[in-house]
């Protein structure tokens, strides 16, 4: 079994669920009681937050933790557009995530204006393009860090630099990329960023937004004025202490892992290309996520190459996960020019925390033959 | 409600509850606060010839703050006069119990109780 | 016996280690995301939360197909209110609900009435229940909701939900069902008692946290706009990653609650009662908040006069129990629920909640009463109120100073 589908889930790590384990176990109040148990579950709580904010260099009350990466998301833009009683207008590069794409277009029938950055050939956000588009009523930027079906990395500090200047929040959803590059969210200052724990070994259900201190965020769920007010709901106390613990892991393994997956990433796509050399990959002249590689594959259609590799005992993906089941060539790539009939070709290898070089190089192995297969060479 | 240890010690051994007779002469009662707010302190105190108090007593209905509030005052009211007992400040009783922010009106209303005992004892005087 | 005891069923319940044991290996072996259709792993997991949303549909006598799941009654509650109000806002724009609702009914209401609907805030009768002649009576042409909870939360009082059903149905109004109170714990039909919506959650029912779920009626279809976008998972009305071991758990929780409710309920009913009598046996003045009839097995809610209810979860604190005092509240105001039952101020600061559950045993009951009984005592002896009493003042005559 060989699982190259971490940008699609990455499975929880064994010493992060021991973590958990207490909090389904003995720990099991609710964090808003005043006694004893209460209190214990108060506590796991607040040391989370305290050292995901301690590894963001952020304050602790800049944690909002959400459901997930997508809560996080629509928590950010439907925080700011409310917070402009849903007028003004929204910029959004062509490629973000779809939880930031539909979103979007919701507050758009609200009355919120919205405003799509082209992302070049290499499907790199086009600078001149965001200067142009930004307008006097402009209340927030969304681009991605990376890309999850490309991995393609956005130049986010140059971003944040143009927002800053013009004194617009900025929203970076770093789901993808979280644990794999640097995320200095005051060097950078940052308005918003999202995360995502069961992207890098943490436990699905709980994400976080980080909030730059001043702004406000008008509340997507209310109720019991959990988490300041700004998400209600009873604490999901396990998944909160899951999410600091890979949290930390990941980004204290983070410089060894990203040197391993660059240098795996380059044989797999090198062996790749040299033994067929129509393979192309997508943002291959920008810079990439050392995990994530999108191919094409003239002539292959990608969803048949993933089933045929299941049947082989390895995971990988035909485009993003929350596309539940379609077929359509992938719209990320459509935003880079891709020929429609060429991006229904794409499969995407993610590497993950458990990933091993044997694996990696099993698999490339597999994914030549896989593909010689259906090419009938 | 994660208390400090002066807090539970109050709450758990208050010092000096019960009642002194309302109607003596030497005695000054204090009754502060309201059920509908959660809490009411009856502080009472007894002065000798000299002016200094001799004996502190209370009740108290409310939350665990309250009570080590109106434990602690008896405690540092016996042995003072009036004008050193006037002088105890609800600052000196939220420190030395450590309150938190929410609990600090448990403090004000021990103050207010000695204020109204005092006042009480004079007014008897006259 | 272990101490403390945990007597506070109705704020979060331990988790079933056989839920547990249902979820464990979706964790780590079976790790896949239920949306990758193409290969193995996300096979299995769509397996997995396909048997789970039966499992929550078959304890509501629901369709699997009518099972959305959220993050929890919170989500639940924002999405069903939310949703529906902004859907059918052409329709009319009038919300009715009682006012005894959890926050996070109220505040959803709340902010839709900053969005220009109009919100009737039915009040209770003095026992919790609402008044159905005054629910009919509330429904206007514009109503297009009217969202009434199971079980309340601090009291445990039960809606008469059929009836409202009924009533709404007649009056072509949709029901939405907080019942996070009441999921597992009374028996739920959304047939019989023509229920639209309802809430549930994970945590309440020994499943565990950070899930929970919303069951949207589709014959006749009942549409909502989603909160949460993006992706289109949960045909659309709730988008983002299904967390499949928080799923797993759920549908565990509520198959365990649907084979054991009927004599978990006979126990707990038998539990309360021997506390009850233990303690109305050896002390005076207390009040029970709330109907006892129309009532979660699992609560007792209790007023002991003249002791606050704070410095008495202290005398008792081998005891986890919750108080409607406003001292354990960041608000200072005591229970706006024991408020909307005519409850005086002065006894909503004396109420303590007991919520008994799937592992309170006898003992504890017994030692719990004891306990009280014991701290009630001792407190008396300390309240200036209680010696009144005893020198026969009535409070109640008495002006008192300061209202802070």
């Amino acid at each position: 079994m060989i699982y190259l589908d971490h940008n699609a889930s990455s499975p929880l790590r064994p010493e992060v669920l021991q973590g958990m384990i207490p909090y389904f176990g003995e720990r099991y109040g609710n964090p808003s009681s005043v006694h004893a148990a209460g209190r214990a579950c108060r506590q796991g709580v607040d040391e989370a937050r305290r050292r995901l904010a301690e590894q963001l260099a952020v304050h602790e009350s800049q944690i909002i933790f959400t459901s997930g990466g997508t809560e996080a998301n629509n928590l950010a833009l439907y925080g700011q557009a409310a917070r402009h009683l849903f007028q003004g207008h929204i910029l959004l590069s062509a490629v973000e995530h779809p939880s930031v794409l539909q979103c979007a277009e919701r507050l758009r029938r609200h009355g919120i204006e919205l405003g799509r950055i082209p992302v070049d050939s290499a499907g790199v956000v086009q600078l001149d393009e965001l200067q142009a588009q930004l307008r006097s009523n402009t209340i927030l930027v969304a681009v991605m860090q990376a890309n999850n079906e490309t991995g393609v990395v956005q130049p986010v500090e140059a971003i944040a630099r143009i927002c800053r200047l013009r004194g617009i929040p900025l929203l970076c959803d770093a789901v993808q990329s979280f644990a794999k590059m640097e995320i200095p969210f005051n060097d950078w200052q940052l308005s918003l960023l999202s995360l995502s724990a069961h992207k890098f070994g943490g436990p699905k259900g709980i994400g976080a937004l980080v909030v730059d201190k001043p702004l406000a965020v008008e509340p997507l769920l209310s109720g019991g004025g959990q988490e300041r007010g700004r998400r209600s709901g009873t604490e999901n106390v396990p998944g909160i202490v899951g999410f600091a613990l890979a949290a930390a892991l990941a980004g204290a393994e983070r410089p060894q892992r990203v040197r391993q997956w660059q240098e795996w990433q380059k044989q797999c796509e090198q062996r790749l290309q040299e033994a067929i050399p129509e393979i192309q990959i997508a943002g291959q002249a920008a810079e990439r996520l050392a995990n994530t590689t999108a191919l094409l594959i003239p002539g292959v259609h990608g969803e048949t190459l993933v089933m045929s590799l299941d049947l082989e005992g390895i995971a990988i993906s035909s485009g993003s996960a929350c596309a539940s089941g379609r077929s359509r060539p992938s719209s990320v790539l459509l935003e880079m020019g891709f020929d429609p009939e060429l991006a229904t070709s794409m499969v995407r290898i993610s590497m993950g925390w458990n990933t091993t070089e044997e694996e990696m190089e099993r698999f490339t192995e597999s994914l030549i033959k896989g593909i010689k297969r259906l090419l009938h060479w | 409600m994660a208390y400090n240890d002066k807090v539970l010690d109050h709450y758990e051994n208050p010092r000096n509850v019960g009642s002194l007779d309302k109607n003596d002469p030497s005695v000054g009662t204090g009754m502060v606060g309201a059920p509908a707010c959660g809490d009411v302190m009856k502080l009472q105190i007894r002065v000798d010839e000299q002016g200094i108090i001799a004996d502190a007593k209370f009740k108290t209905f409310g939350c665990g703050s309250a009570i080590a509030s109106s434990s602690l005052v008896t405690e540092w009211l016996k042995g003072k006069n009036l004008d050193e007992a006037l002088a105890i400040k609800n600052q000196q009783i939220a420190d030395e119990l450590a309150l938190p922010p929410v609990k600090i009106h448990c403090s004000v209303l021990a103050e207010d109780a000695i204020k109204t005992a005092i006042s009480d004892y004079r007014s008897k005087q006259k | 016996m272990k101490k403390p005891i945990y007597m506070d069923y109705q704020a979060t319940t331990p988790m079933d280690p056989r839920v547990l044991a249902e979820m464990l290996p979706w964790f780590v072996e079976k790790f896949g995301n239920p949306a990758s259709r193409s290969h193995a792993y996300g096979w299995e997991a769509e397996q997995a939360v396909e048997k789970a949303r039966t499992q929550v549909a078959t304890l509501l006598n629901a369709d699997p197909r009518e099972i959305v799941f959220t993050s929890g009654a919170t989500e639940s509650n924002n999405l069903a209110i939310q949703g529906v109000a902004r859907f059918y806002q052409d329709k009319g724009r009038h919300i009715i609900t009682p006012v005894t609702e959890h926050k996070a009914v109220l505040d959803t209401c709340r902010n839709l009435e900053a969005e220009g609907f109009t919100v009737t805030y039915l009040p209770v009768k003095e026992d919790g229940l609402v008044d159905l002649q005054q629910l009919a009576e509330a429904i206007t042409a514009e109503t297009i909701l009217v969202s009434v909870m199971a079980g309340n939360n601090e009291i445990g009082v039960v809606q008469p939900l059929e009836e409202i059903g009924r009533l709404c149905r007649q009056k072509k109004v949709l029901f939405h069902c907080d019942a996070a109170q009441g999921v597992g714990k009374i028996a739920l039909d959304v047939e019989a008692m023509q229920i639209d919506l309802l809430s549930i959650s994970g945590h309440k029912i020994y499943g565990p946290k950070g899930v929970g779920a919303l069951y949207v009626r589709r014959r006749p279809r009942v549409r909502l706009k989603p909160i949460i976008h993006g992706g289109g998972h949960e045909r659309g009305m709730r988008s983002g990653t299904l967390p499949t071991p928080l799923l797993v758990g759920l549908g565990s929780a509520c198959a365990l609650a649907g084979e054991e409710m009927q004599a978990e309920n006979q126990r707990l009913l038998s539990l309360r009662q021997r506390l009850l009598d233990g303690i109305l046996s050896r002390l005076t003045h207390v009040h029970v908040n709330g109907s006892l009839q129309h009532r979660l097995a699992g609560n007792l809610n209790l007023s002991f006069g003249f002791v606050e209810g704070e410095s008495m979860m202290m005398a008792i604190k081998d005891v986890a129990v919750s108080s409607g005092s406003a001292c354990t509240s960041a608000s200072l105001e005591p229970s706006y629920v024991l408020r909307a039952l005519g409850v005086s101020e002065e006894q909503a600061h004396t109420s303590i909640r007991f919520g008994l559950g799937r592992f309170t045993t006898i003992e504890e009951i017994d030692f719990t009463a004891n306990l009280v009984v014991e701290a009630v005592n001792r407190l008396r002896e300390m309240s200036p109120l209680w010696e009144m009493v005893q020198d026969g003042i009535d409070i109640a005559s008495i002006q008192w100073a300061s209202h802070h």
